[in-house]
């Protein structure tokens, strides 16, 4: 069981590093997009049986990360006509060696943190904080709107790998709650995205600063 | 009667979403909140009132929060109504829905049991007030409720990581993870410690975020001087307090496992940064709401220290949830109407305030003596007992810090206080039409007397309340 789900979380990590090296904010979200559904396989791996929850849980979670939020994210794109992110904060290439530090990193902090028996060997607390930190990087780093949305896309995503770990004891009501908060959120976001290109003309958040002190 | 008040004020912000009017659509908004206080009256007055979900119970700490939120907006739907009346001409059926939404949204903070509840409503609240904060539709409510939706959003989500945890760290002590707060306080000596410390840590950074705390509180300042006046006083005055519950729910778990010394120190510090950092930025501040907006930080921070400080304050900060806010209630309200006489938040084009609105005038000052913790009102009283507890505890450098930051906010807002109340209007000023009403004045009256009558003497009712809620929140119902 561990062997499939280990694949699975080490194809994540490579998708935040492919995240972090690109520009084109098509490819962003399309990666977002496809380790969003990898992410949805997650409960299938975790479970022994196929119950009707878990069934129910995986087809939200795939439809909502890896295809109706991309979809949105995508129209929003097309609504504000940018293809590319402006020039980052910080280069590519030292983006891609932060997220890899962090990786490595993340490996190492997961050793100290003790883990149940039934989780040991499986690399999620790992993956969820190198992912958390892809997301952190992504956010601080990018000045377009719809960049700094997937950059918190990809942090919900590292908080989801860690809700791995508690798959048997969460209840259905509190995770659908959890994915509805995050899909009007996003929702609400392409609103106000939207709705800062018609006002500023632009979607650099760098003009944002009217309200600075 | 948990539900009751949830979804209350719920089916009428939908009732409210269908009904065509405009211009009858806003009085809903006074219909609700009367019958909410009425309801949260009902619940407080009956104790044993037993809840039906196992999620949903009103303990002592949920009880002092409902009733500040249910007393403020109470009030704040009034001022509402008249706001609305004032700006007939804008569409507000999203406005009203979500006025009311987040009402029924806090009530279920208050409520609930189940920490991932919680969280699912505390995001809730995030996502009903942006549409609140955009209100205005102009680029810089824009681009506040940006920043608020932004950077609530990544604090909220660190929160749902330190539920994870808090869930782990019961898990990986071999006990069965259920999320709500009896399972949790009952085993809490033996949830594994690594990972209840490093949950307290994210759900203080994640519920910090939206309480306010520096240095996570930059979505602060310009939300609540962007947002209309009902909704800045209701996001200060009742939305950081949800915030805080959140904080004293994972404060009871950690004090229930034993670790209150691990826990006081992170909340001191946190408290007397923010406190530190308002008191910054209040210093000089040209814009009279965003010195509201960092007042609502400063005050946050009193609530973290007095948590910090433990039993010997917590009498006077839970106190002070409810003092604190009412009177930013009387502050918001008239720096409301101010802002709606003159047209600017700015003390540049500002002044005259007594003399062009007499009543709003007078009570932004009265209400600036209020929240400073002048006698004779109620701010004065909590911020007192805080200090004394400070000082019962042993910690005099706390204590004192406190007692030096206090003074500096207080020359530091009386400054810009009195430019805005002081000296004559301009001329443009008292050529715009704006009036005051009753609507926009019998609130500001109503609030003030509440906070005048905490200062006096605090009735027996709301001090036997908050002494529960102390005996709870140490684990001795």
């Amino acid at each position: 069981m561990t062997n499939p789900l280990n694949s699975i979380l080490v194809a994540v990590l490579m998708l935040n590093l492919f995240l972090l090296g690109t520009t084109r904010i098509v490819s962003v979200i399309r990666t977002v997009a496809i380790q969003g559904a990898l992410l949805g396989l997650l409960p299938l791996l975790l479970h022994e049986h196929l119950s009707p929850v878990v069934a129910l849980t995986v087809v939200t979670t795939i439809t909502l990360k890896g295809l109706v939020i991309p979809g949105m994210m995508l129209r929003a794109l097309r609504d504000v006509k940018i293809k590319r992110e402006v020039e980052p904060l910080i280069g590519l290439q030292t983006s891609v060696i932060l997220g890899a530090l962090g990786t490595v990193s993340a490996l190492l902090f997961a050793d100290r943190l003790p883990l149940a028996a039934q989780h040991t060997g499986a690399l999620i607390v790992p993956a969820a904080i190198a992912t958390l930190l892809a997301g952190f990087i992504l956010l601080v780093t990018r000045f377009k709107a719809i960049s700094q949305v997937m950059g918190y896309l990809v942090l919900e995503n590292g908080i989801f790998i860690f809700g791995m770990l508690l798959v048997e004891a969460m209840p259905f009501v509190v995770e659908m709650g959890v994915l509805l908060d995050l899909f009007v959120g996003i929702f609400v976001i392409c609103i106000i995205v939207n709705q800062i290109n018609q006002a500023f003309s632009s979607t650099d958040t760098r003009r944002l600063i009217s309200l600075k002190e | 009667m948990a539900l009751a008040l949830i979804f209350v004020p719920i089916l009428l912000a939908v009732l409210a979403a269908a009904m065509p009017s405009n211009r009858l659509r806003p009085w809903l908004i006074p219909v609700t909140g009367t019958a909410h206080l009425a309801l949260t009256v009902f619940a407080l007055t009956r104790p044993g009132l037993a809840a039906r979900a196992a999620w949903l119970v009103l303990d002592p700490l949920g009880k002092i929060i409902l009733l500040t939120v249910s007393a403020l907006f109470f009030f704040c739907s009034f001022h509402a109504a008249g706001y609305l009346r004032h700006r007939a001409e804008t569409p507000n059926r999203v406005f009203c829905f979500c006025f009311l939404a987040f009402l029924g949204l806090m009530s279920l903070v208050t409520c609930s049991h189940h920490l991932g509840l919680t969280w699912v409503a505390i995001e809730g609240t995030t996502l009903v007030t942006a549409p609140l904060i955009y209100f205005e539709r102009t680029p810089r409510s824009i681009e506040a409720t940006w920043k608020y939706m932004m950077v609530c959003s990544v604090g909220i989500a660190l929160g749902l990581l330190g539920t994870f945890f808090l869930a782990y760290s019961s898990l990986h002590a071999g006990l069965d993870s259920a999320l709500t707060l009896e399972g949790l306080l009952e085993r809490a000596p033996q949830l594994s410690k690594p990972w209840l410390h490093a949950s307290f840590l994210l759900l203080l950074v994640g519920y910090g975020t939206k309480m306010g705390l520096a240095p996570m509180h930059t979505w602060l300042p310009e939300a609540h001087s962007e947002a209309p006046a009902p909704v800045s006083a209701m996001l200060s005055g009742a939305l950081l307090p949800c915030a805080f519950l959140s904080i004293l729910r994972i404060y009871h778990i950690c004090a229930a496992a034993g670790d209150v010394a691990f826990v006081s120190r992170p909340l001191i510090w946190i408290g007397l940064f923010s406190m530190a950092v308002a008191c910054v930025f209040l210093v000089g501040q040209r814009d009279f709401k965003r010195m509201l907006a960092y007042s609502s930080v400063e005050h946050m921070g009193i609530l973290a220290m007095g948590l910090g400080i433990g039993a010997p304050a917590l009498f006077g900060t839970l106190l002070h949830v409810l003092s604190h806010g009412l009177t930013k209630g009387v502050l918001f309200l008239s720096a409301g109407n101010i802002y709606q006489a003159y047209g600017s938040k700015s003390t540049e084009q500002v002044s005259g305030a007594m003399r062009r609105l007499p009543l709003s005038g007078t009570f932004f000052l009265v209400g600036f003596f209020a929240i400073t913790g002048s006698p004779p009102f109620g701010p004065f009283i909590s911020e007192f007992s805080i200090l004394n507890g400070a000082f019962d505890a042993g910690r005099y450098v706390t204590g004192g810090l406190f007692l030096f930051l206090l003074l500096a906010v207080f020359i530091g807002m009386g400054a810009t206080v009195l430019k805005v109340v002081q000296g004559r209007a301009s001329f443009s000023a008292r050529n715009r039409p704006y009036r005051e009403t009753f609507l926009s004045g019998a609130p500001i009256i109503g609030l003030l007397l509440l906070v005048s009558l905490l200062g006096l003497y605090v009735p027996e009712a709301v001090a036997a309340l908050i002494r529960d809620a102390v005996l709870f929140l140490e684990g001795r119902p």
